[in-house]
């Protein structure tokens, strides 16, 4: 009996011990974390449910997100920021799966030479690249004009980034020379991760590289492309610089996003508040996105 | 046989010209960035572009310094280096932790962790600017440098790499009598050692290239990063665009030096973080 209890003691005991250097650990990454991550959350929650200006504090319980829905230049943000994601995510997964195998089976060099120049935008920064391609855009000085013109293309000097029909286009074209290098990298690794003797009895076996590719690759590379999905989508919600720089949500509205919107009332109009409650819903959303790209790649594999 | 053999040397054919002419194209903003911070107003101005610069001028670059451009890249990395240095302590500390540790709470902290990495900052940027208001870190490098360390990608990140250390090795050094700090010291970092420096550079870059919360962190002239002094100058001067790509040459060039150099690791680091998804 004694022994047991004894033994029980120094079990707890190593236990405890155990669990305190674990805290111990942890608490750098979570002093951070908590205290620049998580309590800002809390607080955005906390003041949405505030009228909350330079001058004001009240409590109003739930008009912000009622407000929001009435918002027509928040509706517009919306669709705006959907817009972006659905047609860059599919773009942005497919090119860098084309590329990834067009590459992964060359020479180290060249396989090294490829993924490099795709990621290079991404180094570059974001607003070095915006700068660059607002010079490009230009419809007096841009090269897109005189390239464009050269070609036939196009009759007289567009003006790209001021016009409502264009704004947007420029806006994704730009964000997807961006973001197609990290996928590119991990479609990469993974696809050199295929096991290649299932590979090799397909081929023996008769099946024609498409084949190969659809019922052997395309399943072993699924958790990749789970997670290239969720980073592109993430990584859409998020292209602020060349919005704030290029177009500052203009046109009339048509680059406006949910991100450049929250940035808006926070900075320029002071709208506390209701700038948290866009906040709360924009989490909402991202939640939904990823939650329903799960489900999706899940049922694929 | 022979035709599909035939036709897929004609894809490889199509397919390795289309990939040339698309790196080209992905490599062409560069180029027209350096080339045109030694271009003269006059070239950079004219109807019809010059593709090669035809009087090279260290103008644009004389301009860019009679402003505080080194001290935008002096801060630039100071917040970089020490974003590195934070997050690379927090992440092998707390990656180790949660692999190899238990404790009440670890399920909780981890699924937070994950939720978090999708979070846009700007869903918090309110609170935040609050927070730093009160904690009298607005317009300080710092406002900058704590939302970044506590983005869990590197504890993440290190977890994968933590949970690679075989249980027997740690049993040993307990046996041996080593204690906690020793064994992280010794036995651990040793074995993440790859991974710290992948986390390094990939914090590094991410941190030089962010750009809004630099923006919305800080505003005294003294206190830029070189991406806001770039986007201030383009504010002010919105056509000299010969000025701007000297900017953006100075923004651009180190960290892509950085980023040839250090390659290796960088790879390694983005393609581990997704090993579990």
């Amino acid at each position: 009996m004694q022994t047991t209890a004894s033994i029980n003691r120094s079990l707890r005991a190593t236990r405890r011990r155990e669990s305190i250097s674990g805290y111990l650990f942890m608490a750098p990454a979570l002093v951070f974390f908590l205290g620049f991550v998580v309590f800002p959350m809390f607080m955005c929650l906390f003041n949405s449910a505030f009228r909350y200006t330079l001058s004001e504090f009240t409590f109003v319980g739930l008009d912000n997100y009622v407000r929001l829905f009435q918002d027509v230049k928040f509706g517009k943000s919306l669709v705006n920021t959907l817009m972006i994601v659905l047609v860059s995510v599919p773009f942005t997964c497919l090119f860098s799966l084309w590329v990834a195998s067009a590459i992964y089976q060359m020479r180290q060099l060249y396989t090294s030479f490829f993924r490099c120049v795709f990621y290079l935008p991404v180094v570059t920064g974001s607003v070095a690249v915006t700068v660059v391609w607002k010079w490009m855009f230009n419809p007096y000085y841009g090269l897109l004009n005189y390239v464009f013109t050269a070609l036939g293309l196009i009759s007289k000097n567009l003006n790209w980034l001021g016009s409502a029909d264009t704004a947007l286009g420029c806006i994704i074209t730009i964000l997807l020379t961006t973001s197609v290098g990290q996928p590119i990298v991990l479609y990469v690794a993974a696809l050199s991760n295929v096991d290649h003797s299932l590979v090799e009895a397909a081929q023996v076996d008769g099946a024609t590289s498409l084949q190969t590719f659809w019922r052997i690759k395309w399943p072993q590379v699924m958790p990749t492309t789970l997670y290239i999905l969720i980073i592109t989508t993430i990584n859409s919600f998020q292209c602020f610089a060349l919005i704030d720089l290029l177009t500052s949500g203009g046109p009339q509205d048509s680059t406006l996003t949910i991100m450049y919107y929250i940035y808006h009332n926070a900075v320029k109009l002071n709208n506390f508040g209701y700038g948290c409650a866009m906040g709360i819903i924009l989490a909402a959303i991202i939640a939904l996105f990823s939650a329903a790209q799960f489900r999706l790649a899940k049922s694929g594999s | 046989m022979d035709h599909s053999v035939h036709k897929i040397t004609v894809y490889r054919i199509v397919s390795i010209a289309l990939l040339i002419v698309l790196a080209l194209l992905m490599l062409f903003p560069l180029y027209w960035i350096i080339t045109g911070s030694v271009k003269g107003a006059k070239e950079i101005n004219a109807r019809v572009p010059s593709f090669f610069p035809v009087s090279p001028t260290t103008a644009n670059y004389a301009k860019l310094f009679s402003k505080p451009a080194w001290t935008w890249l002096l801060n630039t990395v100071f917040i970089c280096g020490m974003t590195m240095l934070l997050a690379c302590l927090c992440g092998a500390m707390g990656g180790y932790a949660l692999a190899k540790k238990q404790f009440a709470g670890r399920g909780l902290i981890f699924t937070m962790f994950v939720c978090a990495m999708a979070l846009p900052k700007q869903v918090i940027m309110i609170p935040l600017l609050k927070e730093m208001a009160w904690l009298n870190l607005h317009n300080t490098l710092w406002a900058v440098i704590f939302p970044t360390v506590g983005w869990p990608f590197g504890v993440f990140l290190m977890k994968q790499f933590s949970e690679n250390i075989p249980n027997e090795m740690l049993e040993a050094a307990r046996i041996d009598g080593a204690g906690e700090a020793r064994t992280f010291i010794d036995i651990v970092f040793p074995m993440i050692k790859p991974g710290v420096g992948a986390l390094a550079i990939f914090t590094f870059i991410t941190a030089w290239n962010d750009y809004f919360l630099q923006l919305i962190m800080l505003n005294a002239q003294r206190k830029l990063t070189i991406s806001l002094g770039i986007a201030k100058m383009q504010g002010e001067a919105s056509t000299d665009f010969g000025l701007i790509m000297a900017g953006a040459t100075l923004a651009s060039v180190p960290i892509i030096a950085v980023f040839l150099a250090f390659q290796k690791y960088f790879t390694r680091g983005i393609t581990m973080g997704a090993v579990k998804g």
